[in-house]
């Protein structure tokens, strides 16, 4: 809709960290009542275009016009008082407060506390945003984490509302249910700004798009009438095995001869931490040579399944989990290796690697049981760990900037490949991994899934948890749903559906 | 007066200086900072407590100056943490450290020198009442000043919007960043705060409790304020009913040396540290941190990028 | 004009180096200023307090005696720290260290032989231990937090002392002074030469023992990953808890060791005050070292020096002594206001850069 007022314009926008530029002269025009895309793979410099357009960041360079007239937009409430909102994909809420005061934070100071509740429960009634004010954050599930932070920017009456990755934390059902909202909003004049950079929903949802790639705007093209691939080449620079690079649903494999490799037998747990989510008798097996995709919504009991089966918090029942025909429950993570299991966890720094370690440390940490060269007699040997990094970064093509540099030097992609590589290096007979690509580019994502495929290919078992369905539709030859604490038996992917898994992700299975 | 007044009497001045140290370390500490110089900024507010009572004639510009002091030495840690970005519990033990070293030389000259006291108050009538007047009606102005303190941090943190996005930045200073609350000028006004109550309570040491300058006169008091916070789950009115309490131990132990019990004054003395360990380790069980979250950012690094 | 921190991709080498040297430098400068505040001539008094302690052969003695107990809790501490464990009442489990040790020479003063001593050192070493295992306990078992607990202990230490050298174990017939009979012969450590002692052979051992610890093994790595980063630790296999309570056990067992070797190598009899803040003084000496033991062992020196340095500068020019407790305050301070360098770089800018040249900030609020 070109013939709409111009209610944003960036100019020449320019920010550089350290040596690399995240943004580098972005030019973006978003008009009121449009729904505009800001497309573009981790890295290419979407969020800090949008941090800076929320008063964040300061730019090194460029202009913002804000209904025509030229602005400085030095703070969040400066950007707030223009008329520019904004939904956080992550660490925007206080836990410890409760929802009105969550909305508070982000009203004018003048604002009155009294009439605050009042408002609050008028705008959720008329978007269909159900909450409650006076319910502390930290119980509250994802879903309502969102409505929470949608009504909260509503409740400033935005003229522009930024929302970075929504959908990344909803059911497709839920997900169905918020562009709703988003273009009820659009039709009363309100422009969006939506990042993404799931195809399907912009094709579906925007009416305008903006491409980055590599702190560049690469393209604006229609989404209307773009169809997916093109889309894609634009983003990620080149061409991207049709949609088969992305969706090449694995032919199942396996089969019921293979031995099962890995078996978990009516595990149940209580929530480790007050806000943990306890598991609910989940019992699963996965044969020699499958990959068993596990999906669900984040904040249903992923971590403590990962948990349990590195280890990290060891069952109460000792038959519980079993590698191999080997009862490991009661075991650690270490002793669970020598039984010829590996495990990658969701966090790369801080739970797979240690930041301020080198690479060659990092090798040391889950592979000091399991290769004996790396210690003899309790003493390290570092030319040898020094010499096992270096392989794993040459296999793995983990881009380093130095020799053995400490983990947190490294981006988040390079990292996960090589945090992917320690373990696919030691060739082993299970593996258990929560979010293989989180946060990674889609180069390095297709690399690590084809490194999983081929583990599997050589007659490993392998779990993966993951939030993102289009990752588990592609990598799976089996898919169970975790919901609150409780695993759905786990289907053939081929018999399978989206809608079917969204419905059980959302909880339908309980 | 009676007996059991003057214990009660002496319970009270026994409490506020742990009161008020705890009161400032509580804002402190719900804006994500622990500060550990407590102790330091306290023995610092002792010394110019003193030595500005001293030297200007009057205890009351004697508890302004303790209050500098405490101020002077939490805006060096404010500095170090919070511009610097450096390791929080180490800078508190430096501070500690440094404060020690500096109020010895600062009190060298002032040992053995009769202090000015803070009078307490007299109000006709209501003082002289039977049992309550000379508790409720006859301690000094800083009594007051402590009590008033616990209701206005209580009224400040869970009732206003500055307390609220003090709590916010402790609760989750990367969201009090982005939604435009500015954490490091936050953080330091709670230090400086901090500052100013551990100088005042140290500045009551020195000018109420024992009117004098002793060398190491805090004697631990500003790490048991710490650990009051702790068992006040920061909650400022809890900090005041564990203040009196920990104050009635205190002073337990000087009527226990007097009453002639038959154990050594060393045991006695030593009642209020092992009743602090004993609420940290009864008060740090899962179950009530479960119920009471601290502040989640508690002692974390926060450097804003611009 | 603005200043702010940039975080460096990776810990700068040069730095590590070069920070400890910058935060003397900055002391120096301190000291200069505070010198001359109180009337003195900075450079003779610098000269008194840094100098002078050098050049003469008994002085140097002492600062080695000094530096032992810096160096045997100072290496112990820099390993818990790096475990992220804070013990900080070392000064406690010194005084029980010492008190344990002296049990043997206090209460069998007639046992003789070469075996009483080193039963004495182990005592000494068990106490100190057994004392640190408490707040060990107390943070595995309860959580609560090691740094209040282990201080708190620290006053309970020197109360127990206090009591024991007034009470039970006060010297018959020492005209009622608070201190326990002389040790006997046997129950004192050798000299090495002049004042000093075997002891600081230990404190060279545990420096060397520690170092290869903490650099070339194993057990040193987990409880660096465990200091570092507690989940990967978990993930590695490691347990916090033992980590925790390892950690605590070694610091403790050094600090009595430290207590036990400075009663029966240097003083020769139990008091009240056998420590000048040891314990405190040995914090800065663990991050002036950069937590690393080689390190330690030089801060040690340095902060022995500040001890001779205060009683020289007192004799020499009347400086009052309480001024080495605020060199020694001082230092930490600039070594932490330092040791940002390593992981953040100096940004400085005239001003604010201004996001659009052509209007004032102020603008922005003003929406037509």
């Amino acid at each position: 809709m070109p013939g709409r007022n111009v209610l944003l314009e960036a100019r020449g926008i320019v920010k550089r960290f350290g040596g690399l530029a995240a943004n580098d002269h972005i030019d973006l025009t978003v008009r009121a009542g449009e729904i505009h895309a800001l497309l573009g793979e981790n890295g290419a410099g979407k969020s800090t275009l949008v941090k800076i357009l929320y008063g964040s960041l300061q730019p090194d360079a460029g202009t913002v016009a804000w209904a025509g007239k030229q602005v400085a937009i030095g703070n969040p409430s400066e950007a707030r008082a223009l008329g520019i909102g904004m939904v956080f994909q992550h660490f925007s809420l206080f836990e410890g407060l409760t929802v009105a005061e969550n909305i508070a934070l982000a009203l004018p100071p003048n604002a009155g506390r009294r009439g605050l509740a009042a408002d609050v429960r008028s705008v959720s009634e008329a978007y269909g945003l159900p909450l409650d004010p006076a319910a502390r954050v930290s119980g509250l599930p994802v879903g309502v984490r969102q409505r929470i932070e949608i009504v909260r920017c509503l409740l400033q009456r935005p003229r522009l509302i930024v929302m970075d990755e929504p959908t990344s934390v909803l059911t497709p059902q839920e997900a169905e249910r918020l562009f709703e909202t988003l273009r009820r909003l659009a039709g009363e004049g309100c422009a969006v700004l939506y990042i993404s950079h799931r195809l399907e929903e912009i094709r579906q949802l925007c009416h305008a798009a903006t491409v980055l790639r590599h702190g560049r705007v690469v393209g604006q093209p229609d989404p209307k009438t773009a169809t997916a691939a093109q889309l894609a080449r634009m983003m990620v620079g080149v061409d991207v095995e049709g949609e088969g690079g992305r969706r090449a649903r694995r032919s199942r494999r396996g089969g019921t001869a293979a031995p099962v490799r890995l078996a978990v037998r009516g595990l149940s747990q209580s929530r480790g931490t007050a806000f943990g989510v306890a598991l609910d008798d989940v019992s699963l097996e996965v044969r020699g040579g499958e990959i068993l995709g596990v999906a669900g919504v984040a904040g249903n009991g992923q971590d403590e399944l990962f948990a349990a089966l590195s280890g990290e918090v060891p069952a109460l029942d000792h038959a519980a989990v079993e590698i191999d025909g080997r009862a490991c429950g009661r075991m650690g993570p270490a002793a669970r290796r020598r039984l010829g299991a590996a495990f990658i966890p969701e966090e790369r720094l801080g739970h797979a690697a240690v930041p301020e370690m080198r690479l060659s440390d990092n090798a040391v940490l889950t592979r000091h049981g399991t290769d004996p060269e790396l210690v003899t007699g309790g003493l390290l040997r570092l030319s040898r760990a020094r010499s096992l990094a270096r392989r794993i970064v040459q296999r793995f093509d983990v881009r380093a900037p130095s020799g053995d540099p400490e983990a947190r030097a490294l981006s988040g992609g390079n990292l996960q490949k090589f945090v992917v590589g320690r373990e696919l290096d030691r060739k082993p007979g299970v593996l258990a991994v929560s979010q293989p690509s989180w946060g990674v580019d889609i180069g390095a994502a297709t690399e690590i899934r084809r490194g999983l495929a081929a583990l599997a290919d050589g007659g490993a078992a392998v779990l993966a948890i993951s939030q993102d369905l289009d990752e588990i539709l592609e990598i799976s030859d089996r898919i169970a749903v975790i919901s609150r604490g409780r695993l759905s038996p786990a289907v053939p992917a081929s018999e399978t559906t989206r809608e079917a898994i969204g419905l059980l992700m959302g909880g339908a299975g309980d | 007066m009676t007996g059991s007044e003057a214990v009660i009497l002496t319970i009270v001045t026994a409490a506020t200086p742990l009161l008020l140290a705890a009161l400032g370390e509580l804002v402190t500490e719900r804006s994500g900072v622990l500060n550990l110089g407590v102790e330091g900024m306290m023995i610092v507010g002792a010394v110019t407590g003193f030595a500005g009572a001293q030297l200007t004639g009057s205890a009351y510009l004697g508890v302004l100056s303790a209050v500098a002091g405490g101020m002077a030495l939490s805006g060096l840690f404010g500095l170090l943490v919070l511009r610097l970005a450096a390791n929080q519990v180490a800078s508190g033990l430096a501070l500690t450290l440094l404060g020690l070293g500096l109020s010895g030389m600062i009190g060298e000259a002032f040992i053995g020198q009769p202090g000015l006291k803070l009078e307490r108050l007299y109000i006709p009538v209501l003082t002289d009442l039977p049992v309550v007047g000379a508790i409720l009606f006859g301690q000094d102005l800083l009594v007051y000043v402590s009590a008033a303190l616990a209701v206005c941090v209580s009224r400040f943190l869970f009732h206003t919007r500055g307390g609220l996005a003090l709590r916010a930045v402790g609760n989750n200073h990367a969201s009090a960043h982005m939604l435009g609350v500015s954490v490091i000028r936050t953080r330091f006004l709670a230090v400086l705060f901090g500052g100013a109550c551990s100088g005042l309570a140290g500045g009551y040491l020195s000018l109420a409790y024992t009117p004098q300058w002793v060398e190491g006169m805090t004697a631990g008091r500003g790490w048991i304020a710490l650990a009051l916070v702790v068992f006040a789950s920061w909650m400022p009115l809890r900090a005041a009913i564990g203040a009196y309490l920990f104050g009635g131990a205190l002073i337990l132990q000087f009527h226990a040396q007097a009453e002639g019990i038959p154990l050594p004054p060393q045991f006695l003395s030593a009642l209020p540290y092992l009743a602090t360990v004993a609420a940290l380790v009864i008060l740090s069980r899962d179950r009530w941190r479960a119920r009471h979250d601290s502040p989640t950012c508690l002692g974390q690094v926060f450097v804003p990028d611009r | 004009m603005q200043v702010e921190l940039r975080q460096r991709s990776e810990a700068s080498r040069l730095m590590v180096w070069l920070s400890p040297l910058l935060a003397l430098l900055l002391t120096f400068i301190f000291g200069t200023l505070l010198f001359a505040a109180l009337g003195y001539d900075p450079l003779r008094a610098l000269y008194a307090y840094f100098i002078k302690p050098l050049t003469e052969a008994w002085s140097l003695e002492e600062i080695v005696v000094k530096a032992t107990p810096l160096a045997l809790i100072g290496v112990g501490l820099a390993l818990v720290f790096r475990a992220n464990v804070w013990n900080i009442g070392a000064e406690g489990q010194y005084t029980v260290g010492a008190i344990c040790g002296s049990v043997l020479p206090v209460m069998l003063p007639d046992l003789q032989g070469p075996l009483i001593l080193p039963a004495m050192l182990a005592c000494g070493v068990l106490g100190g231990m057994a004392w640190a295992a408490i707040p060990a306990f107390f943070r595995i078992r309860f959580g609560a937090s090691e740094i209040l607990t282990s201080l708190m202990l620290v006053y309970v230490a020197q109360l127990l002392l206090d009591w024991l050298v007034r009470g039970p174990w006060r010297d018959p017939d020492g005209y009622n002074f608070p201190e326990s009979r002389l040790f006997a012969a046997d129950a004192v450590i050798p000299a090495l030469a002049g004042r000093m002692h075997f002891g600081t052979i230990f404190a060279l051992i545990a420096v060397a023992a520690l170092a290869i610890l903490l650099g070339r093994t194993l057990k040193g790595f987990e409880f660096r990953v465990i200091g570092a980063a507690p989940r990967a630790g978990t993930f590695a296999g490691f347990s916090e808890r033992r980590s925790i309570l390892a950690v605590l056990a070694v610091s403790g067992g050094l600090a009595g060791l430290a207590g036990i070797a400075e009663v029966a190598g240097t003083i020769g009899q139990l008091h009240p005050s056998i420590s000048p803040g040891y314990g405190f003084t040995a914090i800065i000496a663990a991050f002036l070292g950069r937590l690393n033991p080689l390190g330690v062992l030089c801060a040690s020196l340095l902060l022995a020096l500040t001890y001779i340095g205060g009683e020289s500068a007192q004799v020499s020019l009347g400086v009052s002594d309480k001024i080495t407790r605020v060199f020694q305050g001082a230092i930490l301070i600039f070594v932490l206001a330092c040791d940002v360098f390593i992981r953040y770089r100096l940004h400085i800018h005239p001003r604010r850069q201004p996001a659009c040249p052509i209007h004032e900030p102020a603008q922005a609020k003003e929406v037509p």
